[in-house]
């Protein structure tokens, strides 16, 4: 499947948009072409100045963990996970986990990540981190 | 004060509560109904005088239609707004707007939920997935409420040097203002040792770090000039302030700094108060870290001085500033959305009805609902007649 042509403003649906391109492999990002801003989630108006010329960029994924929870679960329901908020070099912030951890590694508030898309069989691929020593 | 203010336009005549902790067998109508008979009575009136409703639901999108019909109540007035646990706060200003134009005489704000005993919260928040998810959260199943709470609290522990212990310090004192107060919910001692060892849910937070229950509340508002004809001292809206920041966590502007900052700073101007002339504070406590971030963004400490803020039992009964009063969320009742039992204490507080947990010469009283995940604020200040 191939991502639509990018249309900046209303038209193709910029979360549609958004998952069509990590199917491609690629991560990109909205930035406002008035603000010159970032955008995270991807939407139809600049959400910092109301611009409408917004265009996608490709990212190099790499950011830093801003905040991190562990969620408890019991083993048998497939035990406790990493909830983590990333802040993209871009400026951008998203929910996401951080995966690749070595053993008994916690994720930790200002660990350096880079991004693994990660293709689901029934559903939109996964955006996932990993340290970004462990993923070069 | 203009003519166009609301500061002391309106008065809550009446407050009532019904099925607050575990109310099996009954059903959220049941005990709604019961809560807006008791805040009726309380104020000496009767439900035929009820020509403003006003509520909200987590589960039913149109609930002013099934409460007025169970009321038996003439409507000119309705209103269903829902920004989560503040909704209550926003109705009082919503309900001070409806009296001050004309559009009714007497407005009910009421809310019930039977969450523990009935439709789960984990129900309403599976449906809500199907139909309104958040796309960019959802696949990496943050266990919500907790989880997003769980982010800010990591963030703020991170940034400021905030503690466990210091949360603890706000769980062990709702718990020892609901062992004062014989309708909360939770009523057993807790010692910071104990609450530190409590089984964890979304890392930095456990168990003791939230509470659901079922419970009702109601709140009945008329205008100004005809609040002293009721058998209780009228309590009066003396400022109210709003802001909504964001829905979901990932979208919050600051992890650590709320929209009650822009709320609060309204509700004061609006007032013409500060926080230190406020006497008794009802904060939305959620979650623990909630009482540290609105004790910051509302003034009354430094911001990321919270936790040093709450330790050694200042909060608490006997403590410098007292804070839920009632136990609040975290040990009283909390039926999914708290904000009107907020309003319900402060009233009780401001009528000195509070028995064993009265605090000495309350005149004012500040109200901060949170909604949703931290995503709404509203800040209400009400004052005895004193204060007008």
């Amino acid at each position: 499947m191939s991502a639509p042509t990018p249309h900046p403003g209303f038209g193709a649906s910029p979360e549609r948009m958004h998952f069509a391109w990590l199917r491609d492999g690629e991560l990109r990002i909205q930035f406002c072409g008035d603000c010159e801003k970032g955008i995270f989630y991807p939407r139809s108006l600049c959400p910092h100045c109301g611009g409408e010329e917004l265009d996608w960029r490709n990212s190099p994924g790499t950011g830093t963990v801003h905040s991190a929870t562990v969620v408890r679960r019991p083993d048998k329901a497939g035990g406790d996970y990493n909830v983590v908020l990333i802040d993209l070099d871009e400026g951008v912030r998203m929910m996401s986990r951080v995966d690749m951890l070595a053993g008994s590694e916690a994720v930790r508030i200002g660990q350096r990540v880079r991004a693994v898309i990660l293709p689901q069989d029934d559903a939109d691929p996964l955006l996932v981190f990993a340290p970004e020593a462990r993923n070069e | 004060m203009s003519d166009e203010s609301l500061r002391g336009s309106a008065a809550i005549l009446g407050v009532g509560t019904a099925g607050c902790g575990d109310a099996s067998g009954r059903t959220e109508t049941d005990i709604a109904v019961e809560a807006a008979r008791n805040a009726v009575r309380d104020a000496g009136l009767q439900m035929s005088d009820i020509d403003g409703l006003i509520t909200a639901s987590m589960k039913n999108p149109m609930p002013t239609m099934r409460l007025t019909e169970e009321l038996g109540i003439n409507t000119s007035y309705v209103d269903a707004s829902c920004t989560g646990g503040s909704s209550f706060l926003l109705h009082l200003v919503n309900g001070a707007m409806a009296l001050k134009a004309g559009l009714c005489r007497n407005v009910l704000i009421v809310y019930g939920s039977t969450q523990r005993s009935g439709v789960r919260r984990s129900v309403i928040a599976d449906y809500r997935r199907m139909v309104d998810p958040d796309v960019f959260e959802l696949p990496y199943q943050p266990f919500n409420p907790p989880s997003s709470y769980a982010l800010v609290a990591a963030r703020h522990m991170h940034q400021f040097g905030t503690t466990r212990r210091q949360l603890a310090e706000v769980a062990v004192a709702s718990r020892q203002w609901a062992m004062l107060n014989p309708e909360a919910f939770v009523r057993t001692p807790l010692t910071i040792d104990e609450a530190l060892s409590a089984r964890m849910v979304s890392d930095p937070l456990s168990v003791v770090d939230c509470l659901v229950t079922d419970g009702a509340g109601a709140v009945l508002m008329t205008l100004a000039e005809r609040a002293d004809s009721g058998p209780k001292p009228p309590v009066y809206l003396l400022g109210a302030g709003a802001a909504h920041t964001h829905r979901q966590i990932s979208s919050m502007p600051d992890l650590t700094e709320t929209g009650a900052v822009a709320s609060g700073a309204r509700a004061y101007a609006m007032a013409g108060l500060r926080p230190a002339e406020i006497d008794v504070l009802q904060l939305y406590d959620a979650f623990t870290i909630n009482v540290l971030l609105f004790l910051e963004d509302l003034g009354f400490c430094p911001k990321g001085e919270g936790g040093r803020f709450v330790e050694n039992g200042t909060i608490g009964p006997g403590g410098l500033l007292p804070v839920n009063t009632n136990g609040g969320g975290l040990s009283c009742v909390h039926p999914g959305m708290y904000g009107i039992f907020l309003i319900i204490e402060a009233v009780r507080q401001l009528r000195n009805e509070a028995g064993a947990r009265q605090t000495a010469q309350s005149e004012t009283a500040l109200c901060h609902g949170n909604g949703h995940v931290l995503s709404s604020q509203v800040t209400a200040i009400l004052g005895s007649a004193n204060t007008l």
